[in-house]
């Protein structure tokens, strides 16, 4: 397979990671203290690079048709919750994730959190959040670099497109000083839900046994496939949505109601 | 101890299965399948993990918004 779709996909899948995890920081940064985020962020990453040196090699030594059934299930698993979340945000169901919301939650937590350190460290909630944040957003970032990379045999592509995806956020965050509220995280959200659920299907599969039909070019279907699919979901939803709202807009008040609601008449008079 | 075991399974459930456990049942009983009808029975069921995917998707979703508007 080309290694553009491999790129794009982690590129894509790192860069909404890497957004959340900026306004964490960010968050954490401005409303406390910056030494306490950057030391909570750098041990992060400590623990994100010894999961990455241990992850990495261990997945290598496994077979190939056994990783692809192990990373494919993963990967389709994982990719039907991003997929799941997308299709219930952009049918109204569930609230679209929105980075200047979050920042404002995190800020509004950070301010009314007590101060105080230990060992090492100035302001512990600040570390503390500092640490959370890079870390879950990190594990993400690895998992979807580390099981691409393997899958496909390109490590070095898959990790070239995170590391592009963490610094291409942190030199624009670093810039703006904000939460990158105009990336369009939903819309982006459901192409990589698509990505992942597509891949994980294609390996899991080829990992039971399968033999897909055309080889690697069954992805050229699939992912279509997979796409068109969740989109006619999404639609129906939304569709079904509006619907309901318009039926309850619509539906006639009882008598016994508008006996409740309406003044007596002594009081019209 | 147990309890740090029962929270870092709960953080790798959370982190692979999430908010509806339909998705990955539905993922691990597609390859189980697959894998049978493929070494055991000889049948070239590529078909099979797409469809189930994508019905699982379905059927979480209906679960999700069942009676909300």
């Amino acid at each position: 397979m080309n290694a553009l779709p491999l790129f794009l996909t982690v590129f894509v899948a790192c860069l909404v990671e890497a957004v959340e995890a900026l306004t964490i920081v960010l968050a954490a940064g401005l409303t406390r203290e910056w030494r306490s985020t950057f030391q909570g962020m750098a041990a992060a990453l400590i623990v994100l690079a010894g999961v990455t040196a241990g992850l990495g090699p261990a997945l290598a030594l496994i077979p190939l048709s056994a990783l692809r059934l192990v990373v494919g299930a993963l990967l389709a698993a994982f990719g039907l919750q991003w997929l799941r979340k997308a299709i219930l945000r952009f049918s109204g169901y569930k609230d679209r994730h929105d980075e200047a919301s979050a920042y404002a939650r995190e800020v509004a937590a950070a301010r009314a959190a007590e101060g105080g350190g230990r060992g090492g460290v100035n302001d512990w909630y600040a570390f503390t959040l500092s640490f959370k944040g890079v870390l879950l957003e990190g594990l993400e970032v690895v998992f979807i670099a580390i099981t691409f990379g393997d899958s496909q045999g390109d490590l070095g592509a898959a990790a070239l497109a995170a590391a592009a995806a963490v610094v291409v956020v942190t030199v624009v965050g670093v810039a703006v000083r904000a939460p990158l509220a105009r990336v369009p995280e939903n819309t982006m959200k459901f192409a990589v839900g698509i990505m992942l659920t597509a891949f994980g299907t294609f390996w899991g599969a080829e990992g039971a046994g399968v033999r897909w039909p055309g080889g690697d070019a069954a992805l050229l279907v699939l992912v279509p496939a997979i796409g068109l699919v969740s989109l006619g979901y999404g639609l129906a939803l939304r569709q079904s949505r509006a619907a309901a709202a318009a039926a309850s807009r619509a539906a006639p008040v009882s008598p016994a109601l508008a006996r409740t609601a309406a003044p007596p008449e002594d009081a019209v008079r | 101890m147990i309890a740090r075991l029962r929270s870092f399974g709960a953080f790798w459930y959370d982190f692979v299965i999430g908010d509806d456990w339909r998705g990955g049942l539905a993922v691990a009983a597609a390859l189980v399948l697959t894998a049978v009808l493929a070494h055991d029975l000889g049948v070239n069921a590529w078909w099979l993990m797409p469809a189930c995917v994508l019905a699982a998707l379905g059927w979480s979703l209906r679960k999700a918004t069942k009676g909300k508007a």
